[in-house]
């Protein structure tokens, strides 16, 4: 933005110019710039490739994740009968498990990483700039609810609920994103607060204010790009969050439910055995790593790409 | 600034109300209570026993007993342990989990803030990446993963450290060293990316700039400037992040067998043991209010722009 | 460039610490012999009326010793009573006392075990297992508040003897007598220091070791008790037992030489441990089951036949042997084999069936009862969130969608205490669940499945046949006509199928072997007075 460079043109037209921006040709910017950079596009392909087995592999693997084949019970990986990643405990195809797990840890972190970015972001850039009695009272919520431990919410959300859901698979991790989605927000609207206090000092956001902009606007238009850097990049954080707070709840016991599957769950059962059955740790934690490097890896380049400070 | 520091003082209390009660509540909201156990006991007991925790009374009476015995500064007995009292429970516990998850804190934060500043000082080179690679990995692996890995490895192959435990009740150094490093490696991570992220946020900002036109040295400017800025969105991070840790935490607990409040907390959650449970999270409402407000005072400290109303 | 060397200070400044850190743990006094046992759980409580688990068993028989407590093998053996008579109808026994103190020099009197049974079965001491010693005379109406407990049947005859009048016949009561639930206590100690007694600077015992610290989540250690009767032949010092409720971590400390004992491993590593660590493994029957309860009272299970086809349809051998593979033993009946006064079990009489041939009557049963494409039998199996129990879900659930493509079992994991809450009231339509023996005889199993168990008998069986026969046994002194009747009454409840039996529990152990005296046995106490350790 040009009032960030710090010439001696007049503010006034600066501002103007920087707010006849219009937001389509701003992310036609940041697409272009995003495709340059090798590893995000890399990243971008191969989580696709995993997003699309996830989605699709069960249906067409020539196994089903739930069937138990009693003669071939923890067998290491062979390509006999297909099991090229191995079977587990029940004897079940480790393969088509791993892309069941994929899918229902991919849904858990998805979907709670958006619900707690879209609260997150506008609570703590509200609070954070308009300030006063609002913040006081907006980050006192934020306060109580942090304070609240994380385990403390989640296994009281999961247990209250949880009768209700038993043996219904949907509604179970329905349960699971909203118990994390829930605590995930907090942190967020933690960390914008602070950069917008930052921001609001500014010379560009002063401009604004003087050329009369209303506050929602300001929030939105000046407040949130601002601030998407850090926050990107606390998504990329909150993801493997997200995905590893799933797999702390089947460490306790309140995880997805049998026959269902999640990396996180994977990776406790395989930890487990990770002596007798190495393969069932390997499998799914390097698949949990090399999905969390492309979230990584898109979230670093989607940060270089929006960044208003290239601008 | 102290009357700020009074306002906000003032302002604890009723937070801590609202946080006692809300707790209070979801937790009876827990289908079960803590004397449904596998073999039942004679309803004539059963009674006698929920009596004398008052749980034969409305919820709001119970409630009100419980906080009686708050502002007496009494957290009850133990609903489970019946020789304890929850405060014994903490003060055992505590000291435990606080010692290890203040280490795993300082540790990260020295590692995870000198990694970070290189990895952006050097953005885009081999340092850089390493530094990511290291990171992401770290926060990819579950605790309850590396935990056992390093306590197989230094513990039962090489024999170099305990695999887990304390010693006859006594903390030393090679008995915390494990638990140590399972807790720090993910926020050893995550401060890592964090550090790196503001850094170079910072570094590319105007004011840097100008710190470098002016002509002053490279050293100046990284930790004299930069580094004061890019620390802001970490304080956000640590503070609440070191109240976490220091209540303790259930996996690494488990794993190396330590006597920490958290798994005490976690297993108490579950069984329904209310009386413990409202203990912890009494403590850890204090601790995350005094953090947060630490962390509040320390970015005024570091970014003259926030003023205390 | 400084960020280089601030990273290599600190790095020297760890490597510093971490060499330091090479002083080994406090060492062992070489004079004393001390064993570190790992204990599966943390003590809710070390006084024996308020204690419930087996792992604060271990800890207050190494403290407390009853009218009888355990040889090495966990047969009864006389420990306070030196001899005693039956009377007639079996129903008053009298029991001459030896020459005992507590750990302070006073006398164990006859007023201590008539104290400690008033006051276990005292309202007032919200003893949560009282009502294992019902069968003393008056005791449930003591317990309930209806009588006062001087009504109680246990009469101090002199200082050394004790009359203890029952309810009915109990064949079992010297087993009975070594549970912690019927031990003394001092009463002198107890008086003066109310519930405080049983904390380390109070607490007095009559047993071989004497309660030094306790730390909560870490460990109870107790040390030698010079004045217990049988001091002499008592090898081990001192004994660690240690909290540890996660068993790989147990495992893994076994493996580095910092326990010497632990009471569980896990399971699926059975053949691993064996090889890594030849000559500790132990595995061994024990007196549990587990077995999953139909609620008869409702549909589809109000139908005997869908009972028993899908009590067939359960390919046990697959699940304890390949799935759980923690050493389980298959189960067609309630009451585990090797249990006291109980010979010859009985067993489901489709048990010697291939599994194919059980799966093919299963399918026809079903189709009997009128299930099939147009009727398909659909319901939910709930299990406990804890221990090998998840591990067998998805078997099962395999099992008995794949005896017909129209029957369609869900599963639903529901947590351990909640599930048997549920139990209790009949809130299920299939569970698992399980039972483990208070005392060492067959009819604290088949109890369950009387009538008027009421809560207890969560599949609300009810026969009034199967009654009848209990009632009798209950009262038959002759234990070889006792054991027939309980046989006969199993199976006939077997073949009525309100429970599938799924497999026997076994007691699993890591003992190092410089650990000597340990002998497995189906009750799983291991009292430390029999233990040595040899270098």
């Amino acid at each position: 933005m040009s009032a960030m460079t710090g010439n001696n043109a007049p503010l006034e037209a600066q501002m103007k110019k920087a707010l006849e921006v219009e937001g389509r040709s701003l992310w036609q910017d940041a697409r272009a710039r995003l495709f340059r950079n090798k590893a995000a596009v890399a990243s971008m392909v191969l989580l696709g490739i995993i997003v699309f087995l996830a989605v699709f592999g069960p249906m067409f693997w020539v196994h089903d994740y739930d069937t138990v084949y009693k003669d071939r019970v923890a067998l290491p990986p062979s390509w006999e009968n297909w099991h090229f990643l191995g079977t587990d405990v029940q004897g079940r195809d480790l393969f088509v498990r791993l892309l069941m797990g994929l899918r229902v840890s991919l849904a858990v972190g998805l979907v709670a990483t958006t619900v707690s970015l879209v609260i997150g972001v506008l609570w703590g850039a509200t609070a954070g700039y308009i300030g006063g009695r609002l913040d006081e009272v907006m980050m006192r919520i934020v306060d109580v609810l942090y304070a609240m431990p994380f385990i403390f919410f989640v296994i009281i959300l999961m247990v209250i609920f949880r009768d209700a859901t038993a043996g219904k698979p949907a509604l179970n991790i329905l349960l699971i994103f909203v118990a994390i989605g829930a605590v995930e927000w907090l942190t967020m609207a933690r960390i914008v607060r602070g950069q917008t206090i930052t921001l609001k000092g500014r010379e560009f956001i002063e401009a604004a204010e003087a050329a009369g902009v209303r506050p929602l606007k300001i929030v939105v238009r000046h407040i949130v790009p601002n601030v998407l850097g850090p926050v990107v990049v606390y998504v990329t954080l909150t993801i493997p969050a997200v995905i590893l707070a799933e797999s702390f709840l089947s460490f306790i016991g309140l995880g997805v439910q049998e026959p269902l599957t999640s990396l996180g769950k994977l990776i406790n059962d395989g930890a487990k055995n990770m002596e007798t059955m190495p393969w069932t740790l390997f499998v799914p934690g390097i698949t949990m790593m090399v999905t969390l490097f492309c979230f990584n890896f898109i979230g670093d380049g989607l940060r270089d790409a929006i960044d208003p400070k290239d601008r | 600034m102290f009357g700020y520091l009074v306002r906000r003082f003032l302002v604890a209390i009723p937070t801590l109300f609202v946080i006692i009660t809300l707790a209070f509540f979801m937790m009876r909201a827990a289908p079960g209570s803590p004397f449904d156990l596998e073999r039942p006991m004679p309803a004539a007991i059963k009674e006698r026993i929920e009596a004398s925790f008052h749980l034969d009374k409305p919820i709001y009476v119970q409630y009100g007993y419980y906080l009686k015995g708050l502002v007496r500064g009494d957290l009850g007995p133990s609903m489970k342990y019946k020789d304890k009292d929850v405060a014994d429970l903490i003060r055992e516990g505590l000291p435990v989990s606080a010692t290890i998850g203040g280490s795993a804190m300082l540790l990260a934060l020295i590692f995870g803030g000198i990694l970070g500043s290189i990895a952006a000082i050097r953005q885009n080179s081999g340092v850089d990446y390493a530094v990511m690679g290291f990171s992401t990995t770290g926060i990819s692996i579950p605790t309850f993963v590396t935990g056992p890995i390093l306590a197989l490895v230094f513990g039962v192959y090489l024999h170099w450290l305990p695999s887990g435990g304390l010693d006859r009740g006594r903390m030393t150094f090679t008995h915390l060293l494990l638990p140590v490093l399972t807790l720090a490696l993910p926020q050893i991570a995550i401060i890592a990316r964090l550090t790196r992220a503001s850094m170079i946020e910072v570094l590319r900002s105007n004011f840097i700039r100008t710190a470098h036109a002016k002509g002053l040295s490279e050293r100046t400017v990284l930790f004299g400037h930069a580094m004061r800025a890019a620390v802001l969105p970490l304080v956000s991070y640590a503070g609440p992040a070191t109240a976490a840790l220091l209540t303790g935490t259930l996996v690494v607990e488990q794993i190396f067998a330590l006597p920490g409040i958290g798994r005490q907390f976690t297993i108490g959650a579950l069984q329904r043991d209310y009386t413990v449970v409202m203990g912890v999270v009494i403590l850890y409402a204090a601790l995350i209010i005094a953090f947060n407000l630490l962390a509040d005072i320390l970015y005024g400290l570091l970014d003259p722009k926030v003023r205390y109303k | 460039m400084s960020f280089g060397k601030k990273i290599s200070m600190a790095v020297g400044l760890i490597a510093a610490l971490a060499i330091s850190a090479c002083s080994p743990s406090t060492p062992d006094d070489p004079n004393l012999k001390i064993l570190h046992r790992g204990n599966s759980g943390e003590p809710l409580s070390l006084d024996p009326h308020l204690a419930s688990g087996t792992w604060e068993n271990n800890i207050i028989g190494d403290m407390f010793i009853g009218l009888f407590t355990e040889n090495a093998a966990g047969q009864p053996i006389p420990g306070m009573a030196k001899t005693w008579t039956t009377s007639e109808d079996s129903l008053t026994w009298e029991f001459e006392l030896i020459d005992a103190k507590w750990s302070d020099g006073v006398p164990v009197k006859a007023s201590d075990f008539v104290f400690g049974l008033r006051r276990i079965l005292n309202p007032e001491t919200q003893a949560q297992y009282a009502s294992l010693v019902y069968p003393i005379k008056n005791a449930a109406a003591v317990n309930a508040g209806k009588m006062p407990g001087s009504e109680l049947g246990v009469t101090a005859l002199g200082e050394k003897k004790l009359r203890i009048e029952l309810e009915y016949p109990a064949p079992y009561l010297t087993g009975l007598l070594t549970h912690y639930t019927t031990y003394a206590v001092p009463e002198h100690v107890v008086k003066e220091f109310g519930s405080k007694w049983i904390q380390p600077e109070n607490i007095q015992v009559n047993g071989p070791y004497k309660l030094d610290s306790w730390r909560t989540n870490d460990f109870v250690h107790v040390v030698r008790n010079p004045l217990f009767y049988d001091n002499e032949n008592v090898c081990l010092d001192e004994i660690y037992f240690y909290s540890i409720t996660d068993n790989n971590t147990a495992e893994r400390q076994v493996r580095e030489g910092r326990l010497d004992v632990n009471n569980d491993f896990p399971g699926r590593k059975m053949d691993f441990l064996n090889k890594e660590l030849p000559g500790y493994v132990r595995v061994h029957p024990y007196l549990g089951t587990t077995y999953f309860s139909f609620n008869t009272t409702k549909a589809p299970f109000d139908d005997k036949r869908v009972r028993v086809a899908l009590s067939m349809a359960l390919d046990r051998d697959h699940i304890t042997k390949s799935v759980i593979k923690s050493g389980y033993i298959p189960a067609y009946s309630l009451v585990p084999p090797g249990i006291g006064n109980y010979p010859k079990g009985a067993i489901s009489n489709w048990a010697s069936l291939s599994f194919e041939d059980r799966k093919a009557k299963a399918k026809e049963l079903l189709i009997e009862a009128g299930y099939g494409p147009d009727n398909p039998l659909q319901f939910e199996y709930t299990h406990r969130s804890t221990g090998d129990n998840p591990a067998a879900a998805p078997s099962v659930q395999s099992d008995w969608n794949s005896i017909a493509p129209w029957v369609n079992v869900t599963i639903a994991q529901i947590e351990t205490q909640i599930l048997y809450a549920n139990l209790r009231s009949g809130d299920f339509t299939i569970s698992d669940g399980g039972w483990v023996a208070d005392f060492n005889d067959a009819s604290n199993f088949l109890y369950l499945m009387e009538t008027r168990s009421g809560s207890m008998n969560y599949s609300r069986y009810s026969n009034p046949e199967y009654d009848t026969i209990m009632d009798a046994a209950n009262r038959e002194m002759d234990m070889v006509k006792r054991a027939d009747m309980m046989m006969r009454a199993e199976q006939m409840m077997l073949d009525d199928a309100p429970v599938v039996p799924m497999w026997y529990l076994v007691n699993r152990a890591l003992v190092n072997p410089k650990v000597t005296g340990w002998v497995d046995n189906i009750v799983d106490l291991h009292r430390s007075r029999y233990l040595c350790i040899t270098e």
